[in-house]
């Protein structure tokens, strides 16, 4: 059975084809995944803060907090817009749509690729973290490391159709990167990765809880460093943004290829 | 195979003068024009037919042939490709048909053709069984052989070009859309491309539409041209049936024992070149035979030949009058 073109087949082959294409850019990996400190930078501002009280985390939760949001982000990190757009502009997307392949999985597949090659990269990391932090090592039940490893996958998707949204806008505007750009603001202050949502005004907070944010870094995040969550709500929320969006980058994307005009062609 | 009824495509550009006050005014007011790409074209191509399709740049070929394959939608006009509308994109239509863009790739570039054409096999449903053997026999009529084991960016281009070709090949489509396949190949890889597309049209059956900017690809493939010029139809036809409409001389080369004057051939066609003993003249084509007994009956001819004008000189000539 084919789901939009895909079977078990094409799955294994295009995540075979495409973690060998990105263990060609290995080198290219490792310093993306060292470019993703910002929640150690982060750790260390809060940890020699006073409003650190503020946040209703003691030193080693801040730890494990901050370290948990540094690993869903490398698994959930997206890119699919600038991929997207390069391709639309240099006509590399003609081909793909001429094959009964929704064009979505190839992209889909690379970033599953590149996570399995960031994995050995983040895990060093990890390991450096806790042989300067010894406190903070923790290893998770099965069950609460399978629950964080759905969390994260689901924020991928959440992240993943998110941007697809606005890739599918390069169909009408060769530029839709630049909208990208303009939701990274909110999304690092909203999302946990600054700082724990504890550290905002009820107000910020409440308002947050309906943008998709929250459930990309901060929520995966505490499931994984066992913090106390709403496992309920959060999967609940991921859900239905996924129901919400996913519809939507579909429609979208039909329109868009009825105006696409193989640009660069 | 191949149906076109009153094809249409028409382009909204922006228009932008050059400048700060022209990116002013085109910021605050977006002025667009209208360009037609493509204007009222039809005809009609059999199942097994391999049809040129010749054209200057911005004629409206890759336009025309973006459309045949559902990459863009129509501006006016039906369509009919393998039964289906292309611009529906129906996974049915698309395992029927490819598309191959001479200086677009759709291998993956850091890795070996190999794995794309596992990619392909999977995508089009082939059984591995049935793909290695499509493989080992396109890679043999290619004669691509540890070239498929080897990155992309390691290879010559023609290398590249001929495992694009059996990318786009391997799920057996019974129509090509070739759009320029040998361009920048050298002389013997565009020779090897083109027996290779004759061998698979012979093979498979498959019917081809191509465009090139080599008239040789045309000459050696195609027995019937269609001439796209400004968005419009001009001829649709044998080669030397254009070759006529275009060139009603031919072009007869002498050799001389002596030097003559220009005026020694005056009424005998219409002189080219007159080095020494060295002679080119046009003659019209009904008075081709008159014209050789004569310049053999007066003159001491050492070597005589008659040939037609190259077709590229003809049809580059034609849009550089205007005359089409």
């Amino acid at each position: 059975m084919r789901i939009f073109g895909l079977n078990r087949r094409i799955i294994r082959v295009l995540l075979g084809s495409q973690y060998a294409h990105m263990l060609e850019y290995r080198a290219e990996i490792a310093l993306w995944a060292l470019s993703g400190v910002l929640p150690f930078i982060m750790l260390s501002v809060w940890s020699g803060s006073d409003a650190r009280s503020g946040l209703g985390l003691d030193g080693v939760a801040l730890d494990r907090y901050f370290l948990s949001a540094f690993l869903v982000r490398q698994f959930s990190v997206v890119w699919v817009v600038y991929a997207f757009e390069e391709d639309a502009l240099l006509g590399r997307l003609s081909p793909y749509l001429l094959q009964p392949l929704h064009p979505l999985w190839r992209y889909v597949a690379a970033h599953l690729g590149e996570q399995l090659t960031r994995l050995p990269f983040a895990a060093l990391i990890a390991a450096v973290f806790f042989a300067v932090r010894p406190q903070a090592f923790w290893l998770p039940s099965l069950g609460g490391f399978l629950l964080a490893w759905l969390a994260t996958w689901m924020a991928f998707a959440i992240a993943f159709l998110f941007q697809s949204l606005i890739a599918a806008l390069c169909f009408w505007s060769e530029k839709a990167s630049a909208l990208e750009r303009l939701q990274f603001i909110p999304f690092l202050f909203l999302s946990g990765l600054l700082a724990p949502l504890t550290a905002f005004p009820p107000v910020v907070r409440a308002l947050a809880q309906w943008t998709p944010f929250p459930y990309l870094i901060d929520f995966p995040a505490r499931v994984l460093a066992g913090q106390p969550v709403d496992l309920l709500a959060g999967f609940g929320a991921q859900l239905a943004w996924i129901a919400l969006l996913l519809p939507l980058v579909l429609l979208l994307w039909r329109a868009g290829v009825r105006r696409y005009s193989a640009m660069g062609a | 195979m191949i149906q076109v009824e009153g094809l249409s495509k028409i382009y909204r550009v922006a228009e932008k003068q050059p400048g700060l006050a022209g990116t002013l005014r085109h910021f605050i007011r977006r002025r667009t024009r209208d360009v037609t790409a493509v204007q009222d074209v039809s005809f009609r191509i059999e199942p097994g037919e391999m049809v040129g399709f010749l054209g200057a740049n911005g004629a409206g070929k890759t336009t025309t042939l973006k459309m045949l394959c559902g990459l863009i939608h129509p501006s006016a006009g039906e369509v009919q490709v393998a039964g289906h509308r292309p611009q529906r994109r129906q996974a049915e239509f698309l395992r029927r048909i490819t598309l191959v863009m001479g200086q677009k790739q759709q291998l993956l570039w850091d890795l070996p053709p190999m794995d794309s054409l596992r990619v392909n096999a999977a995508v089009y449903g082939i059984p591995d069984a049935v793909a290695r053997r499509r493989i080992k026999e396109l890679a043999d009529l290619l004669e691509l052989g540890e070239e498929l084991t080897r990155p992309v960016r390691k290879l010559s281009l023609g290398q590249r070009m001929k495992a694009e070709l059996l990318a786009a090949l391997l799920h057996e489509p019974e129509v090509l859309f070739l759009d320029e396949p040998t361009l920048g190949l050298d002389v013997n890889a565009q020779a090897r491309v083109r027996q290779f597309l004759a061998e698979y049209n012979r093979r498979t059956g498959a019917t081809v539409l191509l465009t090139s900017h080599y008239m040789a690809d045309i000459t050696a493939l195609c027995p019937r041209v269609l001439l796209i010029h400004q968005g419009r139809l001009f001829h649709d036809g044998p080669l030397e049936a254009l070759a006529d409409q275009l060139a009603p001389e031919r072009e007869v080369r002498l050799e001389l024992e002596s030097p003559i004057s220009a005026d020694d051939l005056a009424g005998l066609g219409r002189l080219e070149q007159l080095e020494g003993c060295d002679v080119r003249l046009l003659v019209p084509r009904d008075q081709l035979t008159a014209v050789v007994a004569q310049l053999l009956d007066r003159f001491p001819v050492r070597d005589l030949d008659v040939t037609d004008p190259p077709i590229e000189e003809l049809i580059g000539g034609l849009f550089r009058q205007g005359r089409v």
